[in-house]
């Protein structure tokens, strides 16, 4: 049983991006309106973010900003210890990967105005239907 | 299609969750994605840059490549937006105005339209009256919106924030003016040419810096270069580069968020917003 338990808390972050992961690209393959598959394409991304920063975390590490009074006290590499600080490098991808998702949502979501202007519609059989009549 | 769907999403997920159990564990301080750089970053970053933060100095300065051709793609986006969406002013159909002493709405259709002033002014066609508590709140919690952006930014490299942040924190506030009063008064203040220029300049900021060590004798994105001008060690130099660095980030980040947010609030008509 506690072995069973431990199994869990070890792997249960993997799981949640996976649920995520596939609830994101289940929007993007089936749904038909364009506005939800900018929605599940934004799922995914949280979901793959959400993974990267759950990888960098340690047992028992702090925040990857160097203790203040280590950084005074004679600053050396042997007094600073990888151990007790969190991994800061998926949290350096996943800072510009935020801000970059949102640009790139800003550019999705004008893509699907200009095609609502165009067709009238955001349903994909009925903008698929307008361009079969052309 | 549905089933198809389903049936592939089914699969993926099976597979991934299967190999999930080769994966370390959650919190193993012996993974593999801990123990090759990041251990370098974490123990040096005082003795390369003197910057306590590791993220910002990852960010910045180790990783300095990264940083600048993402804000390069944020810069791309918020031209996609313009190009894609916006159109040149022309006549709306109907313009709304409010007499404000007698409380009297008008509608004009066509080119003639009157003069604004401080008693007749314009409203949007889905106007509310007496939104006096939403213009109140906001007006009182944009500065110090602002000065909290102002602060992380600054702050970057001894506490959580730095350039992405705060950028995205001061593009917030002249979005929250915009979106409590309208969108006309947030552009008379923070107008579309200067959120074109100020987007290019940040990432002119960013590039000027790193393209300057290099005319100083270093590499690119080196910032002990800059020691001479900064007057300051070579240690101290990377700390300043990575500030002004920052700043460069901070700009381009707000001036895109704006950008994007009054193109997509109006269709591209800059008239009438949300």
């Amino acid at each position: 049983m506690e072995q069973m338990l431990s199994f869990i808390a070890a792997k249960a972050n993997y799981w949640t991006y996976v649920i995520l992961l596939m609830v994101g690209l289940y929007a993007m393959i089936v749904k038909n309106n364009l506005v939800k598959k900018i929605v599940g394409m934004v799922i995914f991304q949280t979901a793959i973010i959400l993974f990267y920063v759950s990888m960098g975390y340690k047992q028992g590490g702090t925040i990857p900003i160097v203790m203040h009074d280590e950084a005074h006290h004679g600053a050396t590499s042997a007094a600073i210890k990888a151990i007790d600080y969190i991994n800061p490098l998926p949290h350096v991808l996943m800072l510009t990967a935020i801000v970059v998702g949102v640009a790139t949502l800003g550019v999705a979501l004008s893509l699907a105005m200009k095609i609502y202007q165009e067709y009238g519609s955001l349903e994909e059989d009925e903008i698929n239907e307008k361009l079969r009549n052309i | 299609m549905k089933i198809l769907g389903k049936i592939t999403i089914l699969l993926c997920g099976s597979l991934l969750l299967f190999f999930t159990s080769d994966f370390p564990d959650f919190g193993d301080a012996n993974s593999p994605a801990s123990l090759h750089l990041s251990p370098y970053f974490i123990e040096h970053t005082l003795e390369d840059t003197a910057v306590p933060n590791v993220v910002t100095s990852v960010l910045a300065d180790y990783r300095g490549y990264d940083t600048m051709f993402e804000t390069t793609v944020i810069l791309t986006a918020g031209l996609a937006c313009f190009l894609l969406l916006r159109i040149p002013k022309r006549a709306v159909k109907n313009r709304y105005y409010l007499h404000e002493p007698t409380g009297v709405t008008l509608r004009f259709e066509g080119d003639k339209y009157p003069q604004e002033s401080d008693v007749f002014k314009r409203i949007d066609s889905s106007w509310v009256p007496y939104d006096i508590i939403i213009n109140f709140t906001c007006r009182l919690l944009i500065h110090f919106i602002q000065i909290f952006a102002l602060y992380v930014v600054a702050h970057g490299h001894h506490s959580p924030g730095g350039g992405f942040q705060g950028g995205v924190v001061l593009g917030a506030s002249v979005i929250l003016f915009a979106i409590s009063g309208n969108l006309r008064a947030a552009i008379k203040r923070f107008g579309e040419k200067t959120a074109a220029l100020f987007s290019a300049t940040g990432v002119f900021i960013y590039a000027g810096t790193a393209a300057l060590c290099m005319v100083l004798g270093e590499n690119f994105i080196d910032y002990a270069a800059l020691a001479p001008i900064l007057g300051s060690d070579r240690i101290m130099a990377r700390s300043h580069g990575i500030f002004i660095v920052e700043i460069g980030v901070a700009v381009a980040v707000m001036a895109v968020m704006i950008w994007i947010y009054y193109n997509l609030s109006s269709a591209g008509k800059q008239d009438e917003g949300l």
